[in-house]
């Protein structure tokens, strides 16, 4: 199956946050969100299934740090490979034949120049996860949050060995501009490595909002031909009563959404502070014509 | 007034071998450690920052100059005691409660180490009563506070809050930072500063404890 194949109809709405719907659901600060897999797996099912009644075609699964390097500092590295397995079997059943699921891996949290882990190491883990994810039946594999191109390219070489679709997704929130990944990558250089060392599609999440987000997505467009796949998330919180509150309105954020179609991008969704109401909204912002589409 | 000093050289390519060899053959051959850095290591910092704010240098820059000046500082700050010279200053740093990350935290700590502060790094997840109690053993002039997660912001008052609860806020200047923080944040939760990279942080940090000698 090619990632391609999916885009048959146009555009394909994925879904939004699920870390902060976990909270809402009672996930304490510190506590692990993917070991919820285990704990409490109808609570996940819960979230999952809110974004396929909200319009998501695409759903993630809730193992972005199910990797054995960030659960070891939760002490959960021994569970690894069961977070994954449920993880994905959460999803499939809230996907019902109506999505599909799109695994999600994010980074280790160590930085390979910083000699805080070792390439090996990198290619070890991953190829783990990816391995466990793909075998419980995930769709295709995407990496996500990703900054260093480095750990990415490992992480996709590891991803690439399950044989499904790798979308890998990286976050630009730095330099001037913010158009830069952590370690200094612009689009251009994610979108051409990645595509160079076999990405299925290619695309940025996360940062600090939608509209800060069209740019990076026109020029990720201008640097590759695969599909791009682009989930911001609601800008940044204000803290009030002790809470962080997104300003941002699911409509605002859907019109962002419309235009990042626009800008070329194919895999649109949300990332922190979204929820099924910003993906209700995306769905019917998206069915409505549109001048330039 | 930067010196084309191999041990300017080895800091600001992040060579922290060649910045401690560079550095014990300076203080054989009888170099002023004082000067060492200020001369050639500190210069080489505000280089390393200058070249981040230009976008030349990244997060990986910053973390290799930060470890190779650290590297020179290990051989260099006893012999400063010895002349009885004080670091810039004593900063406390952490984590907040129910926030496991610590990139950008061990950036900033490296580059205050960097800078001339000496540094406590209490690590991850950590609670409001370790920040209190660190301050109180080392008798540390500032707290830097970092969180990547929304929900763990208000860790961040919860700590400021201990801290002025345990009569601790007056001799400390407290410092925010973290991907989801901003300037607003900073000031709604009562901390002295936000720094919105790590080369600000330790710009913010020096501003901040340095006072005038009256």
């Amino acid at each position: 199956m090619t990632l391609e194949s999916w885009l048959s109809d146009g555009p394909v709405l994925c879904d939004g946050a699920w870390g902060t719907e976990l909270q809402r659901r009672g996930l304490g600060p510190g506590e692990c969100p993917d070991h919820w897999n285990l704990s409490r797996p109808e609570a996940v099912l819960e979230v999952a299934r809110c974004y396929v009644e909200a319009g998501s075609r695409v759903i993630l699964t809730n193992t972005f740090r199910a990797n054995s390097v960030s659960l070891a500092g939760y002490g959960l590295a021994e569970v690894a490979a069961a977070i994954n397995r449920t993880g994905v079997a959460i999803s499939r059943e809230a996907a019902g034949g109506r999505a599909t699921v799109v695994a999600s891996m994010g980074p280790t949290g160590k930085l390979l120049a910083a000699e805080e882990i070792s390439e090996d190491e990198v290619v070890r883990v991953f190829t783990e996860q990816a391995a466990a994810l793909a075998e419980a039946g995930a769709d295709a594999l995407v990496l996500e949050t990703f900054s260093d191109l480095a750990e990415a390219r490992l992480a996709l070489r590891a991803a690439r060995s399950t044989r499904r679709p790798v979308i890998v997704s990286f976050v630009f929130d730095s330099g001037r501009n913010n158009d830069r990944t952590m370690t200094g990558a612009t689009p251009e250089q994610a979108a051409r490595e990645m595509t160079d060392s076999g990405a299925d599609a290619v695309g940025a999440n996360c940062g600090l909002g939608a509209a800060g987000y069209i740019p990076i997505c026109r020029r990720l467009r201008a640097s590759t031909n695969l599909p791009l796949w682009i989930k911001p998330n609601a800008g940044l919180p204000e803290v009030v009563d002790g809470q962080a509150v997104y300003r941002t309105a699911p409509e605002e954020f859907a019109a962002h959404l419309a235009a990042l179609v626009d800008a070329g991008a194919s895999f649109v969704g949300g990332c922190c502070g979204t929820n099924p109401d910003f993906i209700r909204a995306a769905a019917e912002a998206l069915a409505r014509p549109r001048p330039c589409a | 007034m930067a010196e084309n000093s191999e041990l300017y050289d080895a800091v600001l390519n992040g060579d922290a071998k060649k910045a401690v060899a560079a550095t014990r053959q300076a203080l054989e051959t009888g170099a002023d450690p004082l000067e060492l850095v200020q001369r050639h290591m500190v210069p080489a910092m505000d280089e390393v920052g200058r070249r981040f704010e230009c976008e030349d240098y990244f997060v990986p820059e910053l973390l290799l100059a930060a470890r190779a000046m650290k590297g020179s500082l290990e051989l260099i700050r006893p012999l400063l005691t010895q002349l009885g010279a004080e670091p810039a200053g004593r900063v406390v740093i952490g984590t907040v409660k129910g926030d496991l990350h610590d990139i950008g935290k061990n950036i900033v700590a490296s580059m205050l180490e960097g800078g001339g502060f000496e540094v406590i790094d209490l690590g991850s997840d950590v609670a409001p009563d370790k920040f209190v109690a660190a301050v109180k053993e080392r008798n540390a002039n500032m707290v830097c506070l970092s969180a990547l997660l929304t929900v763990t912001m208000p860790s961040m008052k919860t700590t400021i809050d201990a801290l002025s609860a345990a009569g601790l806020r007056a001799r400390v200047k407290v410092l925010v930072g973290g991907a989801p923080v901003t300037q607003k944040f900073a000031e709604q939760i009562g901390a002295d500063g936000y720094g919105e990279n790590a080369v600000a942080a330790v710009a913010l940090a020096r501003k901040l404890v340095v006072q005038p000698v009256p």
